[in-house]
């Protein structure tokens, strides 16, 4: 075991973790911060995105020891007392059907619109690459980055 | 999916990075882990020891001096795709590697010491005439990018030996770019041409090609080269040389569930075309 510390939307924590723990089952079940899904497992669709040190990354490919001295954010720390305007779009704009893809969705474009305030279609369906939506919602997710970038 | 164990160093330093894997039977180095934790999590690796390059910042950044650049084994794909200190050829594959995220943990060091064929860099590095800069116990040596990649997920890289860094000539007048045909999934290459040339009198003076994700290694593109130098550029001229890069790939194209080999070979010289009109265009 190794003991690592990181700071989790804003709080700090201390604990005693397996090398191989990825990272994203660190958050879901050592903090039970169950916000951030996991689906394909495999690196390819985006729903694990969190910020780790102020960058979206997929945590399932992260190890957990990687992280140590870290700052993360998760879907839960997005919000600061109302909606932060990228969960307000969604929302808005119906950008999800299932939701399932949702908190790694907006954890990714999050990251776009601070990087990029002007970004225009193109660039948010670019941006979203890593990001996959199984019920195929594309349409009302890149509106709803479109309305959060002009917010 | 859960990797098998293994112990977790981090490394201070190239040197006690060089030590402790050197030093173990069955270690294996982390940078980004973009390649390596998928391999875990399948089990194709099962290494007892992690060592991890993370957090040595003498191998991270990009700087320039003298007409070349070097760039840090573990600078991460997005710094290299934001940089204007690099040829046009890197950023710009840089920028179409993966997806944010991946852009965001992958590093240099590990995209070419995994050396999968569906990767864009050495491609660019192969095009660019990189040295590969690497340091083991005997010490330190530079190994040419034409050398480096040796085979499907195999390099000249020793038992133990790290890279620390990569440098390719700075470029002045010449014009450079990367053109790819994405896997729709993973975004890695089916087919990625990289092009630099150089431009005087109006004819191609100075050019470099190379081809990767087709053939079980990236390739120089000698016959498209040797097409077009001391040409003048213009679409006949590139359409004609890029037309010969079947002979560059060769007998051993790739066919997979994303592409057949037929699929490749097919759209190998348009690729290759929009790849040199590009390169020709930046030229100065
Ligand atoms: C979904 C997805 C899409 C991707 N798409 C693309 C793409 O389109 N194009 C592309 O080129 N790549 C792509 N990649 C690969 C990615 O960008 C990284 O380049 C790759 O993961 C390797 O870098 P890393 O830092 O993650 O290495 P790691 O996974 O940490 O290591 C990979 C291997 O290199 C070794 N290694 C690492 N650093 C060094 C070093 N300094 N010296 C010696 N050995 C070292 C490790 O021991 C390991 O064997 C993709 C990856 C994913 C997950
Ligand atoms: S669960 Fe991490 S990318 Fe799909
Ligand atoms: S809303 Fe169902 S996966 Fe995107």
């Amino acid at each position: 075991m190794t003991a690592i510390n990181v700071v989790v939307n804003g709080k700090s924590y201390t604990r005693e973790v397996e090398p191989r723990l990825l990272l994203v089952d660190f958050i879901r079940d050592t903090l039970s911060l169950t916000g951030t899904n996991i689906a394909c497992d495999t690196s390819q669709c985006g729903a694990c995105t969190i910020h780790l040190d102020g960058q979206a990354v997929k945590s399932c490919t992260v190890l957990a020891v990687q992280a140590d001295g870290s700052t993360l954010t998760t879907i839960e720390g997005l919000a600061n007392g109302k909606l932060h305007p990228m969960q307000q779009a969604f929302w808005d704009q119906h950008g999800l059907q299932c939701g399932y893809c949702t908190p790694g969705m907006i954890m990714a474009a999050a990251k776009l619109v601070e990087e990029n305030p002007e970004i225009t279609e193109a660039e948010i369906r670019h941006g979203l690459e890593g990001n996959l939506c199984r019920c195929t919602g594309y349409q009302n997710i890149v509106a709803a980055v479109a309305q959060a970038a002009k917010a | 999916m859960y990797p098998s164990k293994f112990d977790y160093v981090r490394a201070q330093s190239v040197e006690e990075a060089v030590e402790r894997t050197s030093s173990h039977s069955n270690a294996k180095l982390l940078a980004g882990g973009h390649s390596l934790i998928p391999a875990l999590k399948l089990r194709l690796a099962q290494p007892d020891l992690l060592v991890d390059l993370g957090r040595i910042a003498a191998l991270k950044g990009i700087s320039r001096h003298n007409g070349t650049v070097s760039v840090g084994a573990l600078t991460t794909h997005a710094t290299c795709a934001a940089s204007d200190d690099l040829p046009k050829v890197w950023s710009e594959a840089a920028g179409l590697i993966g997806d944010p995220q991946v852009r965001n943990r992958g590093t240099v060091g590990g995209n070419i010491a995994h050396a999968d064929p569906a990767s864009d860099l050495p491609t660019v590095l192969i095009a660019l005439g990189a040295q590969i800069h690497v340091q083991g116990t005997a010490g330190s040596r530079a190994i040419p990018a034409d050398e480096f990649f040796v085979d499907l997920f195999t390099t000249s890289l020793e038992e133990g030996e790290i890279i620390t860094r990569v440098e390719v000539p700075a470029e002045s007048n010449q014009g450079s770019a990367y053109t790819k045909v994405f896997n729709p999934a993973s975004r890695y290459a089916i087919l990625g041409v990289a092009a630099q040339v150089a431009i005087a009198g109006g004819v191609c003076r100075q050019l470099r090609v190379a081809a990767g994700g087709s053939t079980p290694k990236a390739i120089r593109a000698h016959h498209v080269e040797a097409a077009l130098q001391g040409q003048p550029l213009n679409d006949t001229t590139i359409q004609h040389a890029a037309a010969a890069i079947a002979e560059d790939l060769g007998e051993e194209v790739i066919g997979d569930m994303y592409a057949s080999a037929a699929y490749r070979r097919s759209i190998a010289a348009q690729i290759a075309a929009r790849a040199l009109s590009a390169a020709a265009a930046r030229a100065r």
